[in-house]
């Protein structure tokens, strides 16, 4: 699967589900961009069959609307939508 | 499938632009953001044939998807409420004149049942 990996600084485990062609996951990803984090990424609409049926199958135990971005963290908080202050917050910032 | 050209997507911007200003409807004055959403809908058009809201996963297959196929269903109640659509390719008169910021709204599509 095509997990995309942006070097940065280390504020904890953080996955974002994002759509290519979505305008907030955009912005979301700029937002982790300009603070300089550590992050993993995923474009789920590049996805086919089995991978996207599991990544969906995966987001959606996070976020059962499966909408987009969602964020995890630690694998164990999911901010969903563009929120840069949710995300500030849950990483402490 | 997964690039636009760069004239289809200007062009559309002004043939989207227009239509949606006669109709009461304005884009969103965030040229840059627009004209990738407006990307994001040519190349949804190349992948699915039809025009998908870019900021949903689409089903690919077009009955499944048809309250979201821009203007999708939930723009006029989004408007209404939010002042924004789901994607905020579409925004109210207050944000087109820069009176208000577009801000990301949650999404009103009902989930999807198994």
């Amino acid at each position: 699967m095509e997990i995309e990996h942006v070097e940065g600084e280390n504020k904890g485990k953080i996955f974002l589900y994002a759509l290519s062609t979505c305008g907030w996951c955009k912005k979301t990803k700029e937002f982790l961009n300009n603070l300089g984090l550590e992050y993993s990424y995923i474009f789920v609409d590049l996805l086919e069959g089995k991978d996207k049926d599991e990544t969906v199958d995966k987001i959606m135990k996070w976020n059962p609307r499966c909408s987009f971005p969602t964020l995890v963290i630690n694998d164990e908080k999911c901010i969903v939508g563009y929120n840069e202050d949710e995300i500030r917050e849950v990483l402490g910032l | 499938m997964n690039e636009a050209n760069e004239q289809d997507v200007d062009k559309t911007y002004q043939r989207l632009d227009k239509f949606a200003e006669s109709k009461g409807y304005h884009l969103n004055p965030d040229i840059e953001f627009t004209k990738d959403l407006i990307r994001s809908l040519l190349i949804n058009q190349k992948r699915y044939g039809y025009w998908a809201c870019p900021c949903r996963l689409a089903s690919g297959k077009r009955e499944e998807d048809l309250d979201i196929i821009c203007p999708c269903d939930y723009r006029d109640p989004d408007l209404k409420e939010f002042g924004v659509c789901y994607c905020s390719l579409y925004v109210s008169k207050d944000i087109k004149n820069g009176e208000k910021k577009a801000e990301a709204i949650p999404d009103r599509r009902p989930p999807k049942k198994e």
